[in-house]
């Protein structure tokens, strides 16, 4: 009787400290959007967010959606080959990318890149008190570390998803083409007729869903962090794998809500 | 010289009464009833772990306490207008222990962040406002009151040696000409010379300034050299106040062994064998 107390009192401290973290979360994100729409805002560093963000994890995008449009072109026809369907593989790369690649793999492209980076910046300026200073000089540590992140990661993820998305249809067209022996005018032809201006829009809504919790993830563990440079390195770890956890759990949420029917 | 504990007509520059913070179960300031009257440095002595930053950073606004009291110019910071408190707190410069100097920015954008702060308090003759080719010229006047050339506003802080960091600190926390300063061990790391040299340049910024100072510190030294009064703090309380420059003959065994640096006496440390 007693192991099953212990078991149930182990099970109910879990689930208080995860809702407890699940609120402080949404109170860390709440006030980091409510201090978008109260000026001062600092341009200057939304400006250095939106450099790091976006511009910066533009190569790292790039190549990795080109390739996984070519892979997708490969793979396609391997398996259509056999039923003689290949003239479908277009389609499929240019739905792949719009509605799931471009998103997804941008997003944990930059979850790794830039969610990282935030934690470790902003967790190094709580474990040497630069936050500290920041309030001692009148300065709201959110409204100049948080918020310009947050918007910074809102836009620049689906303006990277359009380069993905293009960069994704150009791989598969090159394999396509070049490998497989298509016509490049009847490739295209059957992209454009493939893809809906709905594929590509929720496309562009995941992203920014994406770009707003890795940002969300890499300011909240920063900001929390406590204890020096192991305190530090478990805040950048923490907020890699759940940003990447939740841009999946995201993913499947956005993709049953727009496409399940 | 005024004794900061007594009682005085004027209402001092900050009071505080009855200031009690616990971290879990540990009690570290346990009930510190301090005034420090205008114009006065004031030093704060006491074991690592004293509960000296603590001290600070409640009065900083950084850390909420448990219970008791601060004032600052009689009005209680914490229940205050969150504008009024900020807006007083915003008359603090401080200098932490280790600079804390933001290391995405060049020296002279640290020295001039206050100054630059879109959420600065109204801009008046004290504070006008500043462009930042103004701010960058301030910058350049301060950096050359505490002893460096105006051209080391163009490196960053990682280029600096320690005892320069700590010198910009100092610049960032006089840039804005506060009416109170704060110092969280401002020799900690520091040769002794350059140790001596940035105690000068404070005793000389406060006095130009014409500030209210408290400093924490466990450099004796350096507490003689800043401070005008001093109190020693131990287990979260207040247990010696007097001159300064009686430090080394308190006459509180306490004291006598803190400042004398003795194994033996009241004051024991907990070591595991």
């Amino acid at each position: 009787m007693n192991a099953l107390l212990d078991l149930i009192a182990v099970i109910g401290r879990h689930v208080l400290e995860a809702a407890r973290g699940a609120g402080a979360l949404a109170m860390f994100a709440v006030e980091g959007l409510l201090h978008a729409v109260r000026p001062p805002f600092y341009w200057r560093v939304f400006g250095g967010a939106l450099m790091d963000t976006g511009y910066l994890s533009l190569p790292v995008v790039a190549m990795t959606a080109l390739f996984a449009g070519g892979v997708i072109a490969l793979q396609s026809y391997t398996g259509f080959a056999q039923y003689h369907v290949q003239s479908a593989i277009a389609g499929i790369v240019v739905l792949s990318v719009t509605r799931e690649l471009g998103p997804v793999l941008a997003g944990l492209m930059v979850a790794g890149r830039v969610g990282a980076a935030m934690a470790a910046q902003i967790g190094t300026m709580r474990v040497t008190d630069q936050i500290d200073a920041l309030t001692t000089l009148r300065t709201s540590p959110m409204k100049y570390l948080v918020t310009p992140r947050l918007l910074a990661g809102l836009i620049s993820l689906p303006l990277l998803v359009v380069v993905a998305d293009i960069l994704g249809v150009a791989g598969g067209f090159t394999v396509s083409v070049v490998k497989l022996g298509f016509a490049p005018a009847a490739y295209i032809s059957a992209t454009i007729n493939a893809v809906k201006p709905i594929d590509i829009t929720v496309g562009l809504v995941k992203a920014a869903v994406f770009g707003f919790i890795i940002a969300l993830m890499g300011c909240y563990y920063g900001y929390s962090s406590r204890g020096g440079a192991e305190g530090v390195g478990s805040a950048t770890t923490s907020a890699v794998v759940s940003a990447s956890i939740l841009v999946l759990a995201f993913d499947y949420l956005l993709t049953d809500l727009f496409f399940a029917q | 010289m005024t004794d900061a504990f007594t009682p005085s007509a004027r209402t001092p520059k900050i009071r505080i009464r009855g200031l009690h913070k616990s971290f879990g179960g540990k009690h570290v300031l346990n009930g510190i009833d301090l005034d420090v009257e205008e114009g006065t440095s004031f030093v704060v002595i006491g074991g690592s772990g004293s509960g000296k930053s603590v001290l600070l950073r409640c009065i900083l606004g950084l850390i909420a306490p448990d219970a008791g009291t601060i004032e600052i110019d009689g009005v209680n910071l914490l229940t205050a207008s969150r504008g009024k408190r900020e807006e007083l707190i915003g008359e603090i410069g401080m200098l932490f222990q280790n600079a804390a100097l933001f290391d995405s920015l060049p020296v002279w954008e640290n020295v001039a962040f206050g100054l630059l702060a879109p959420e600065t308090k109204k801009h008046n003759d004290k504070h006008p406002r500043l462009t930042r080719a103004q701010a960058r010229e301030r910058a350049g006047e301060v950096l050359t009151q505490v002893g460096l050339d105006p051209s080391v506003g163009a490196l960053y802080p990682s280029e600096l040696s320690g005892g320069m960091q700590k010198r910009v600190g100092l610049a960032r926390a006089i840039a804005d000409r506060p009416d109170i300063l704060f110092f969280d061990e401002p020799t900690t790391g520091l040769d002794p010379i350059m140790g001596a040299v940035i105690d000068g340049l404070i005793v000389d910024c406060v006095k130009k300034l014409g500030s209210t100072a408290i400093a924490i510190t466990h450099d004796m030294a350096s507490a003689q050299r800043i401070g005008d009064q001093a109190a020693m703090l131990y287990q979260g309380r207040l247990v010696w106040r007097g001159a300064a420059s009686c430090l080394m003959n308190s006459g509180n065994a306490m004291v006598d062994q803190f400042t004398h640096g003795r194994r033996e006496g009241p004051i024991t440390m907990e070591l595991r064998r």
